[in-house]
């Protein structure tokens, strides 16, 4: 298996943008991270990418978007994993340079989410879960994680306030970047205030619905090298899948696609949960980082939500948590997320994360953490600083 | 979007009179019934009717409702542990949403899940009620 | 001879008072409950509909009837004159629910409040005739009542379940007659949402006579006065019209009480006289006599006799009680909430 890197990385603007379609976000994106990563050409093309057909009635993406980045001719696929889609083309752009079959890989992620009603989003975002058992009954995202919430209130006593902890912390971060859907900073009090979407959480503990694309450049360290840019290694990659249905998990306060992916990546990387310094995590529901931050050991069941209160997942804490702003903050295009977690991640391991976000300290190592769903699928890249 | 009449008709069994499925080997039952016992990747199985009676393991109440659901909301929804240890998913009914609690008692009953508007099919199924009697 | 072999009915929780709908419509709640004898009635949730109600009767009944496997029950019919299709009988899906298809025949009936003791009176001589060993009789409706109008006080839900056969049985059915004329006193043409009727023409010439039609007959059938009689239920569109037949046919209020339930149902139509007749069999003790006689607008009346065996002892508590559900654990809403859920409210779709 050879040596992989990222050495460009590019986002369209996130946000609810009305003046870019799904073919000119992804290119936007694109063409950004090729321009940095000073490529002159690439082998293939890997795009997430949720649901397009259901939000713009578009499929065959993979075709489309090499088509529109002027690409004709090169081999490209869609990766569907519902929010693990980013990830996964991350993973499937990993494995093709790491087995040789090609050099230079874009893994991109692009979700157009503003193009149609807010139902038929809601609609599309419910197609992730267990369409018969879950959403035939009328569960919706909110509220299989608020499922989750008052299952790990119950058993551990977490609170609201550790719930609201994430949501702060997580605006404060995104405050400072650039890229961020929700730039500005939030107080405990107005999460609590905040429209009540599906008990316990309200509209604050939940990530938006987001226009955007984000897009990286994998490569072998040879070509890394040779191209004179700054890049990351990837160490490991990791990925692992649960019960669709949230009941028929043997324990809703734990995310085992999570842990399972985690033990893979790290596994692969040679380097343990203890190795690792800081990590983008997929909080798409504010309960949602406290579960995964335990299911992957970095904190003991029950922890995470204390730890969180104390700050230690704050920028300036032991173990900086989503210093991007996160989904809450930064926005969740579906798709795209866990290919802008490897943004971010490449951003702090290179020193160029923007506004004073950039974590202190020698970093060396680095963790991705994307999510499908309600955790029925996951995937989780080790990266270090080259 | 529609729920197409052929997918509810498939699911009438579990639906309607909520039938699992019991592997040989483990004596496990699973719902919605499965070709392949996760746990054993045994694949001989008997087809079995759930108990009708559980506890609220895990809830939650929904206030945004999608669309179709928007005259029933405030809605609960819960994962329900029957008798015999199977899980389900479910919306409770005949019960005010500030009611439900992890533990309380619950007991299967037929009504009308969902309907196509004015024109489509009626799809029927299981919710769940406190259990009074 | 045939009989009942299982019975049960399941009722909504919900309940609406008599003031809570006067007080919209600037009517007079004290004159609408003295002169209907009526308090309050059911209400049946958005989820719940002639199908459901049915669905948990019919188990109730399968409870009581203790060993019938649905597989050998030969016939589904069920009375409503709110069936949720207008071309698709509830029939099948109950018979799907209980897991009495494939090999069974299905039928909906409709003739105003009695489609369900009509269900009750076929499946009698489908048993009589030999032809099956068990069939499923229901009666079940979520009635509606024009907004502002007097049968807005009284339109509710409920359902009743009657499992005839041969052997086994609760009740025997001693006779049954059928008394019927072509009578305008309250319809619904097609895609009407609410019935019309004709006032105070419901009354004398539709409800009375015809219910002491079929009862004068089967008394006379039956070489029976009130008097041998344990019990009597009549059809209940309100409190007072029960009552003011029973006395004039020349039953009592101690005979009419047990099945007496309008008061606090309200009228659930179709299910109306059998419902009572669950309420009744729930006290009944072997060997009591019960005259049940239904009405149907438009018009008809079909009246049993029916004598309790000694089995009704062992069944009677096999399921949850009529009394129970009526009185026990209600859910009181107000005027919007009733509104919402019975589709009243015109909506922009």
């Amino acid at each position: 298996m050879r040596d992989v890197c990222v050495v460009g990385v590019g986002m369209s603007q996130w946000g609810e943008v009305w003046r870019k379609s799904l073919r000119q976000l992804f290119v936007d994106a694109a063409l950004k991270a090729i321009n940095n990563s000073g490529v002159d050409h690439l082998d293939s093309l890997y795009v997430g990418c949720m649901s397009s057909g259901l939000f713009v009635g578009q499929e065959h993406i993979g075709a489309l978007m090499a088509d529109y980045l002027g690409m004709q001719g090169l081999p490209a696929l869609r990766v569907e994993s519902a929010c693990a889609g980013g990830g996964m083309a991350v993973r499937q752009a990993f494995i093709e340079v790491a087995s040789g079959i090609s050099d230079i890989v874009m893994a991109a992620g692009v979700e157009k989410m503003t193009d149609c009603s807010g139902d038929d989003a809601t609609f599309a975002l419910a197609t992730a879960a267990d369409q018969e058992y879950e959403v035939f009954h009328g569960a919706t995202f909110p509220g299989l994680y608020a499922m989750m919430a008052h299952a790990h209130m119950h058993k551990y006593g977490t609170t609201r306030e550790m719930l609201s902890a994430v949501s702060v912390k997580n605006h404060k971060n995104g405050a400072k970047n650039p890229v961020a859907q929700y730039p500005f900073e939030i107080k405990p009090e107005q999460v609590a205030k905040s429209v009540m979407i599906a008990d316990p959480l309200h509209i604050l503990d939940c990530s938006p619905i987001t226009d955007g694309a984000a897009a990286v450049i994998v490569t072998t360290q040879e070509v890394a090298k040779k191209l004179a840019k700054p890049y990351i290694k990837v160490l490991g990659s990791g990925a692992g899948t649960d019960a669709m249905a949230l009941a028929q998990r043997n324990d809703i306060t734990t995310i085992k696609a999570a842990t399972l992916a985690a033990e893979r990546a790290l596994k692969m990387a040679s380097k343990t949960i203890n190795d690792v310094q800081f990590a983008e995590v997929h909080d798409c529901f504010t309960i949602a980082e406290i579960v995964l931050l335990e299911s992957m050991g970095l904190y003991e069941p029950g922890k995470a939500g204390p730890a969180t209160l104390a700050g230690e997942t704050a920028l300036d804490g032991k173990f900086p948590v989503n210093s991007s702003g996160g989904l809450k903050s930064k926005g969740h295009p579906v798709g795209a997320t866990g290919v802008a977690q490897i943004v971010e991640v490449y951003k702090q391991l290179t020193g160029r994360a923007e506004n004073g976000r950039q974590i202190s300290g020698s970093l060396k190592i680095g963790m991705a953490q994307n999510m499908g769903g309600s955790g029925a699928s996951s995937v989780v890249h080790i990266m270090e600083v080259a | 979007m529609t729920m197409f009449s052929s997918r509810n008709w498939r699911e009438y069994p579990q639906r309607y009179r909520l039938e699992a499925s019991k592997f040989k080997k483990s004596g496990k039952t699973y719902f919605p019934p499965r070709a392949v016992d996760p746990e054993t990747g045994d694949t001989e199985f008997e087809i079995v009717k759930l108990p009708d009676t559980g506890e609220v393991l895990t809830y939650t109440v929904i206030r945004v409702a999608p669309a179709q659901w928007g005259d029933q909301s405030p809605y609960a929804l819960a994962i329900v542990k029957l008798t015999d240890g199977t899980r389900l998913m479910g919306q409770m009914t005949d019960c005010d949403v500030e009611e439900v609690k992890i533990g309380m008692e619950v007991r299967i009953e037929f009504r009308r899940v969902q309907s196509e508007g004015h024109h489509g099919v009626l799809s029927y199924g299981y919710k769940f009620v406190p259990k009074w009697y | 001879m045939a009989g009942i072999v299982g019975y049960g009915a399941h009722l909504p929780r919900h309940r609406i008072k008599v003031e809570e709908i006067a007080k919209v419509w600037g009517a007079d709640a004290p004159s609408y409950k003295k002169g209907l004898m009526l308090r309050e009635k059911s209400v049946p949730p958005p989820d719940m509909d002639t199908i459901t109600l049915s669905v948990e009767a019919a188990k109730n009944a399968l409870k009581r009837a203790g060993n019938v496997e649905p597989a050998d029950i030969g016939a589904i019919y069920i009375g409503s004159e709110s069936h949720p299709y207008a071309v698709k009988p509830s029939g099948t899906t109950v018979a799907e629910a209980i897991g009495a298809t494939p090999d069974i025949h299905c039928a909906d009936f409709e003739f105003a409040c009695k489609a369900g003791s009509e269900a009750m009176f076929v499946a009698l001589s489908h048993i009589d005739s030999g032809a099956m060993p068990y069939a499923l009789a229901i009666a079940a409706d979520t009635s509606q009542g024009a907004p502002s109008d007097a049968l807005e006080f009284s339109a509710a839900a409920g359902a009743a379940a009657f499992i005839m056969g041969k052997k086994n049985l609760i009740a025997e059915c001693l006779f049954t007659h059928s008394y019927m004329t072509d009578m305008p006193d309250f319809w619904r043409r097609e895609h009407q949402f609410y019935p019309q009727h004709g006032g105070r023409f419901t009354g004398e010439e539709a409800y009375f006579a015809h219910t002491k039609g079929a009862t004068n007959a089967i008394l006379k059938k039956s070489g029976m006065a009130p008097k041998d009689f344990t019990y009597a239920v009549f059809h209940q569109p309100n409190g007072k019209f029960p009552q003011r037949v029973a006395f004039e046919l020349g039953f009592t209020q101690e005979q009419i009480d047990p099945g007496w339930l309008a008061p606090t149902l309200g009228n659930t139509y179709s299910g109306a006289s059998p419902i009572g007749l669950t309420a009744t069999l729930d006290v009944a003790q072997p060997g009591d006599l019960i005259m049940m006689c239904s009405y149907g607008s438009g018009a008809g009346s079909d009246a049993f006799v029916w004598r309790v065996t000694e089995r009704i002892n062992e069944v009677r508590d096999k399921a949850v009680r009529t009394r129970k559900l009526l009185e026990k654990n209600l859910i009181y809403v107000d005027y919007g909430t009733y509104a919402k859920f019975r589709r009243k409210i015109r909506k922009n779709d």
